[in-house]
């Protein structure tokens, strides 16, 4: 079932354009993540949602009806969302239990009612020991807790957050992203969650939307978006890769100083004239001697121009044979190929994503 | 299922029938954020409170004394007579005057204090404080008492020590009236020369240094460069609030036998009072204020002087030699013109059976003090007016200010700079005008106030505003809206926000804008002389109308319980909220 729709969502400030014609359908309990660089729009769109700003154009809906139009917006009190904001917006004024509490008291929930609820959410973030405590006494990672709690606790339709993880340290954060997986898996909310972050969002989300300059590049789920990105900005935000330029003529697609043949790539009927892929470098293997011809690859002799040793893996960079391809590789610890060192690339056209 | 993509979605709202419903009036309802009715509310409350008696000055002032036609008679009848120009000139003259010896005053007292190693600079300071606290109408009382013709101190010590027969000084002139308003004026010059002079670093001294310059040569011709929009900034300040200045004026000025424009409004409003021909004769003192604070907008907005204030640098004390004590010695003149002297006779009166006795222990007496505050009722009563009243206005200008501040900073309606023009507006008002208006706006129906003391309280809030609205503005700026806007998405609505974490939030910097306005609300006189009735006494008004009588020994006891009311609200404000709290209020 659908629960939220935007429709042609723009928000403009003066002559900035924020967001650009934005859709997006979030099924009920669905997990999406707002992808994209810092100024693309994500926190305009999150706001937009909540209802503390209107768009300029197009509709949100909820439950089939509208809460947002340019002429008039449902305020955000009316919509029983929550919200986690980009500086977690904790109430100096309130202790811990009384920050979570407030959204139960507005609800006009019974005393009694509020302290279980607030003492179990507490129990969930493992904060209940800290519950006395007002925030400014509070460490960024417990803040973050709190503030994850009070919005939970309220069990709303929509929970909203705003990279809440970017203000804590590598290990916080890494922790605290299957953190918030956990609790959506526990409460099934429909979530969408603002980052700049591929890994928080990879671990997070059910779907992710990449955002560019306030426009949708992509949608689709972590795995799909890394495996199939479908523009040339999704495919180089998500991860490194290789961008290959071609033109297809005579059943094949011809490169810099190789080809590869037309019915190898999945898209085949779909490609014609210039096109351009995704290659991501570990879909591409190093050997020394050329691998036997199969149906499935092809092999492109080259040399190692350059190779950087990274513990987990060896990142190599290597040069097809007369081309001006520079083309990056990631090889197992053991794979080790010397500089100007004679290689061979193979390559699974499959795995070539088709870009825009 | 959801959709996948964006182009799939852009697909059902092409073809779908919901994007082509239109927004109906009932969900345009459904959707308003009723506080909207509020704000609206509260821009009205501002408009009239601002507007309307501006409004009323300009009709009344156009509209003929007995038949209410359009006609420009009053400004013939305001302008027609030599004595009334005269007036204008006197005003001018003040102005100018006073602001000559200010820069005198004021100039090297903060030179010396910011950047040199004169001894005793906290006393200098708690003086200029204590200068700031003592209301200039007491300050006239004060110089009568030491310069009045014969029996002042300072005649009386002449003759004591040269064995003349009269004393040299006569405080009723022009030049008397110069020196006291000037007294209560120069520390305006003292704080803003002396902010500007914190913000130059020695570095800039030690480039003309090296270069071969002396101090003197140093100082005048690098740094004093350097904080002259300052100081051109502080004699427009000094200028503009010696012209409108009521009370010393009136003290002086009129048994002097001169006029000063203030004087004059108030002599056309005795009975009866032509409210008509006062609008209009106001009118320049009106305009000159609007446009010099113009200009000096200009002055301090200027980018080279914003640009000095950013960072301050490494500063050392200029070395004075034996000079400081020179420098010592011109700051304690100063302040002993405009605080030490007068306190000195201020209390020897107060609690003197008969100030002309002298210092001596059987001239003391509690009686005046007791008689203000207990015996007499009607003294009584306008001490307990003082403070309702002042706290009244402070707690309604407040109210307004944050409001208006609030939905000015979250741009809550469109035409929010608008607001806050119109709330800083009352700043470049002369209390007097503001209070021709209020007399002009509410003294016939609809809005019947003369005669209550909502007229003095409303005119109180009107004209400290601008305090409330730079301190509650300032305030608000400190505020993450996302404190909000949590509480909102949380099911709490604007006015929640409000309740719940705006106000606890701003607890004492409200507390410190309060005190901030309820100071001067308790010592105002120029717009309560206008306003009040026989009902409505304030403890200003008491002490300027007993002031015909010669009893200064009552006088000096009013004054007094002012002096001590600022005091104990000036302490609690630092207890309160902090060191700099005093200074904020310069900030506008
Ligand atoms: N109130 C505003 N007035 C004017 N421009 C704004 C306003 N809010 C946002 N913008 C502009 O809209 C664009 C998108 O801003 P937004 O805050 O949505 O970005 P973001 O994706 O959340 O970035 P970040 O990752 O840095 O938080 C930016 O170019 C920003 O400058
Ligand atoms: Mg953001």
């Amino acid at each position: 079932m659908t629960k939220l729709t935007l429709r042609n969502v723009s928000r403009t400030f003066g002559s900035v354009v924020a967001v650009d014609d934005f859709s997006l359908a979030l099924a009920q309990g669905e997990f999406v993540a707002l992808l994209g660089p810092s100024g693309c729009g994500k926190t305009t769109t999150l706001r937009m949602i909540a209802g503390l700003l209107d768009p300029s154009a197009g509709t949100i809906e909820m439950d089939g009806e509208v809460i947002s139009s340019p002429g008039s917006s449902l305020p955000p009190e009316k919509r029983g969302m929550s919200m986690i904001f980009q500086s977690y917006a904790i109430w100096p004024n309130m202790t811990v239990a009384e920050n979570v509490a407030f959204g139960l008291q507005v609800r006009r929930v019974s005393r009694a009612e509020t302290r279980t609820k607030v003492e179990q959410i507490l129990d969930v973030v493992q904060m209940r020991h800290l519950r006395d405590r007002y925030p400014a006494e509070l460490s960024g990672g417990q803040q973050q807790r709190v503030a994850l709690a009070r919005a939970i606790v309220v069990q709303p339709a929509v929970l909203l957050l705003d990279e809440p993880l970017s203000n804590l340290d590598a290990n916080l954060r890494e922790e605290m992203r299957y953190e918030i997986r956990r609790l959506h898996d526990e409460f099934h909310i429909t979530t969408v969650y603002v980052t700049h972050d591929q890994a928080e969002a990879m671990v997070t989300s059910d779907r992710i939307a990449v955002m560019n300059q306030g426009r949708v590049e992509q949608v689709d789920e972590p795995r799909a978006l890394y495996a199939r990105p479908r523009t040339r900005f999704v495919a180089g935000f998500i991860g490194r890769t290789n961008f290959l330029d071609g033109e297809v003529r005579d059943g094949e697609v011809a490169f810099d100083r190789f080809a590869i043949g037309l019915e190898q790539f999945a898209e085949a009927p779909a490609l014609s004239g210039r096109v351009s892929f995704s290659l991501r470098p570990q879909s591409i293997r190093l050997l020394r001697q050329r691998p036997p011809a199969s149906s499935g690859s092809s092999a492109i002799p080259g040399h190692v121009v350059q190779r950087a040793y990274l513990g987990e893996h060896w990142d190599y960079v290597v040069r097809p044979a007369d081309s001006g391809l520079q083309l990056r590789v990631t090889a197992r610890p053991h794979e080790v190929f010397e500089v100007g060192e004679t290689v061979w690339l193979e390559v699974d056209p499959r795995q070539m994503a088709h870009i825009q | 299922m959801a959709p996948r993509d964006a182009s799939a979605v852009t697909e059902v709202v092409r073809t779908g029938s919901l994007a082509a419903r239109p927004v109906g009036y009932r969900q345009r309802w459904r959707h308003l954020d009723k506080s909207v009715f509020l704000w609206l509310f509260l821009i009205g409350v501002l408009l009239v409170l601002v507007i309307n008696p501006l409004a009323r000055l300009f009709w009344v002032s156009l509209q003929h004394v007995d038949t209410g036609a359009l006609t420009l008679e009053n400004y013939v009848t305001a302008y027609g007579r030599w004595r009334y120009l005269e007036a204008l000139v006197n005003s001018l003259v003040l102005g100018l005057s006073v602001a000559v010896v200010c820069t005198l005053f004021g100039v090297p007292m903060a030179w010396a204090v910011s950047r040199t190693d004169m001894p005793g600079k906290g006393l200098v300071w708690a003086a200029i404080l204590g200068t700031f606290i003592v209301p200039s109408y007491l300050g006239a009382v004060a110089w009568i008492l030491l310069a009045g013709p014969n029996a002042g101190w300072l005649n009386r010590a002449y003759m004591w020590l040269t064995g003349a027969a009269a004393g040299p000084f006569n405080i009723y002139s022009m030049t008397g009236l110069v020196l006291i308003v000037a007294a209560y004026s120069f520390p305006y010059m003292f704080v803003f020369t002396r902010s500007a002079l914190d913000m130059i670093s020695s570095e800039m001294e030690d480039a003309a240094s090296t270069l071969g310059a002396g101090i003197l040569r140093t100082t005048l011709r690098v740094t004093l460069p350097l904080t002259l929009p300052a100081i051109l900034a502080a004699i427009i300040v000094v200028f503009l609030e010696a012209i409108a200045l009521f009370g010393a004026p009136a003290l002086i000025a009129l048994p002097g036998r001169f006029q000063v424009i203030t004087t004059m409004l108030w002599q056309f409003f005795e009975f009866p009072p032509k409210v008509q021909v006062a609008a209009a004769y106001s009118m320049p003192l009106l305009a000159i204020t609007v446009g010099l604070f113009w200009l000096q907008r200009r002055l301090t907005g200027r980018k080279g002087y914003v640009a000095m204030t950013g960072k301050g640098g490494e500063r050392r004390p200029v070395r004075l030699g034996k000079w400081r004590w020179v420098m010592l010695g011109y700051c304690l003149f100063v302040t002993s013109l405009s605080f030490f002297l007068p306190m000195v006779v201020v209390l020897q009166a107060a609690f003197a059976k008969a100030w002309g006795r002298g210092f001596s222990l059987d001239n003391l007496t509690l009686h005046n003090v007791r008689f203000v505050l207990v015996d007499q009722p009607l003294t009584k009563a306008a001490t307990l007016h003082t403070f309702v009243y002042g706290a009244t206005a402070a707690a309604i200008a407040l109210a307004l200010a944050l409001c208006i501040a609030y939905i000015v900073q979250r741009r809550l309606v469109p035409f929010g700079n608008a607001l806050s023009f119109l709330a800083m507006a009352p700043f470049v008002i002369p209390g007097i005008v503001l209070a021709i208006g209020f007399y002009a706006a509410y003294t016939q129906p609809p809005l019947l106030l003369y005669g209550t003391a909502w007229i003095l309280i409303l005119a109180f809030a009107t004209r400290f505003l601008p305090i409330a609205y730079a301190n509650s503005d300032a305030a608000i700026r400190g505020i993450n809206p996302e404190l909000e806007d949590a509480v909102r998405i949380l099911g709490g609505g604007r006015l929640m926000a409000i309740r719940r974490v705006v106000m606890p939030l701003l607890k004492r910097a409200l507390a410190g804008a309060f005190i901030l306005v309820f100071i001067p609300a308790t010592r105002e006189l120029s717009a309560a002389i206008f306003l009040y009735t026989t009902g409505t006494q304030v403890l200003s008004v008491l002490l300027f109308d007993k002031s015909d009588e010669g009893n200064f020994e009552i006088l000096a006891s009013i004054g007094l319980i002012l002096v001590v009311i600022t005091v104990a609200l000036v302490m609690l404000g630092f207890r309160l909220v902090g060191r700099d709290f005093m200074l904020r209020r310069t900030s506008a």
